[in-house]
């Protein structure tokens, strides 16, 4: 299990893994206040990246997370607060 | 009075070529692609040989978000679709979106993608599926995928009736066009050389169990013992005559002029196989006397009882010997739902180049009175073609292809 907060990095990896990347969005430019679904990820593509999130990182998330998550700053600030070494930061 | 459908692009996906002119002059020069399984290893399976498309890379051709989330087939489904597309000179943009449908027929779904999903589902639990399952695999995702990609929202479907589906699902656009929907992307690709996918063939009992790829799958031939699987298929444009004449399509290519489809009677009934109906009610349907038909694209199942009844029926409503017979399938193995639009495109280029393509690797039998075009491609006009399809379990389906009317 990682040992280190979860970041903007790791979930842009997620989501090229899962979900691929939409040809019209640049995931590298300043994405962490896009809205997930201006970025070309639809609710099935949000299902696909928390369940890797929860087997990578062992930890479970709410169904309704992207209700609450719907920019990448909120969902990381969401996962971090899960993660044991991200809180003792 | 209906107006005509016709075909105006063609799409294609086969283990001899890739788009259609690559596979058409594969198709003429009696080049076939059949041999030992690559996918996998065949080892252990009792039948080995396959026809394969090589050399398909779906990333330069597909945005990466719809990679992850397609099987094989629809991937080669969106790549064929594109290039009918561009072949009709469609430009699905600027049409109304609900001018456009998508029927397609399948066998068997994304059995690759499937058993990707099965095999993380047993070694690491549910949690390792991916969300993309719910529709991967599901039998009407090709058309979901078409539709979608290039904004069709009139009437979708998918047929299923195996390989007898192909000319179903064509069938069906021409119902929706005659119902007003001017334009359908119609046919169907077939890809699932997987493990999975080859015992659920292995269960029909009709594989090929020959390790000669040159003897393995020859249809009407006293050795005819099974089929070889094949991946592919083709999609094409259907259009309403009318619209296509009024947005000035660059070419027709054919008219779909007539089909029909049966259902074998039980075993035990003692009523003989169905496809003789189908062949004379889609003769009838389009307008057509057998004497017309210049030549026919057969099912070719190459297992002896199911040769024979094709060859009776043939024989039956044309004469002994009295129409051409082909079935270039011999080069690419039997595509499932995929195999019927690809007989219907090559049809179309026959149409086109006055040519009829050979059956490859099989001698005929003997015991069958038909005219099998073998050896080097004929030379001959063409105005009607008929192309048969039959399916696992009692389909027989045929569909008359006409040249344009001028």
């Amino acid at each position: 299990m990682p040992a280190t907060p979860f970041t903007i990095d790791d979930l842009k990896s997620i989501l090229r893994e899962g979900a691929g990347a939409d040809e019209g969005v640049d995931l590298d430019g300043d994405i962490l206040d896009a809205e997930f679904d201006a970025l070309g990820y639809e609710s099935l593509a949000m299902l696909e990246t928390a369940g890797r999130i929860e087997r990578e990182y062992g930890i479970s998330l709410d169904e309704e997370i992207f209700a609450d998550a719907r920019t990448p700053r909120a969902l990381i600030a969401l996962v971090n607060e899960q993660l044991p070494a991200a809180q003792a930061v | 009075m209906n107006a005509a459908t016709v075909v105006t692009g063609l799409g294609v996906a086969a283990p001899n070529g890739l788009g259609l002119e690559s596979y058409w002059s594969a198709v003429l020069a009696g080049r076939g692609a059949i041999g030992r399984v690559a996918r996998f290893d065949p080892t252990s399976y009792p039948a080995q040989l396959a026809g394969e498309i090589d050399g398909f890379v779906a990333e330069d051709h597909l945005p990466s978000r719809l990679l992850p989330q397609t099987d094989r087939m629809t991937r080669l489904a969106l790549v064929s679709a594109d290039w009918a597309l561009e072949d009709a000179g469609v430009v699905p943009d600027t049409l109304p979106a609900y001018d456009m449908g998508v029927i397609t027929a399948s066998h068997s779904g994304g059995f690759e993608f499937g058993q990707k999903e099965l095999q993380a589902l047993w070694s690491k639990g549910g949690r390792y599926v991916s969300a993309y399952q719910s529709f991967a695999w599901f039998y009407a995702v090709n058309s979901g995928q078409i539709s979608i990609r290039n904004g069709m929202r009139g009437p979708s479907g998918v047929v299923v009736s195996d390989q007898a589906g192909g000319l179903d699902a064509l069938a069906q656009a021409r119902r929706q066009i005659r119902k007003g929907t001017p334009l359908i992307v119609s046919g169907a690709i077939d890809a699932s050389i997987c493990p999975w996918g080859w015992v659920a063939q292995l269960a029909s009992d009709r594989l090929s169990r020959a390790t000669d790829p040159g003897r393995a799958y020859v249809p009407f031939d006293d050795g005819a013992a099974g089929h070889v699987p094949g991946e592919g298929g083709a999609l094409l444009i259907l259009e309403d005559a009318d619209y296509a004449r009024a947005r000035g399509a660059r070419q027709v290519y054919a008219e779909i002029a007539g089909h029909a489809s049966t259902f074998d009677p039980a075993p035990g009934s003692g009523r003989g196989p169905g496809l003789q109906r189908a062949i004379e009610q889609a003769l009838s349907d389009g307008g057509t006397a057998p004497g017309e038909v210049d030549v026919v694209f057969a099912d070719a199942a190459a297992v002896p009882e199911l040769d024979r009844f094709e060859a009776e029926a043939i024989t039956k409503v044309f004469g002994p010997r009295a129409v051409p017979v082909t079935a270039p399938k011999t080069m690419t193995g039997r595509l499932y739902s995929g195999a019927a639009p690809l007989d219907v495109a090559t049809a179309c280029l026959s149409i086109r180049d006055g040519v009829i393509p050979p059956t490859t690797n099989t001698s005929l039998s003997r015991h069958y009175d038909i005219d099998l075009v073998t050896g080097p491609p004929r030379d001959t006009p063409v105005r009607v073609a008929l192309v048969l399809a039959r399916g696992y379990g009692g389909f027989n389906s045929a569909v008359v292809v006409r040249a344009p009317r001028d």
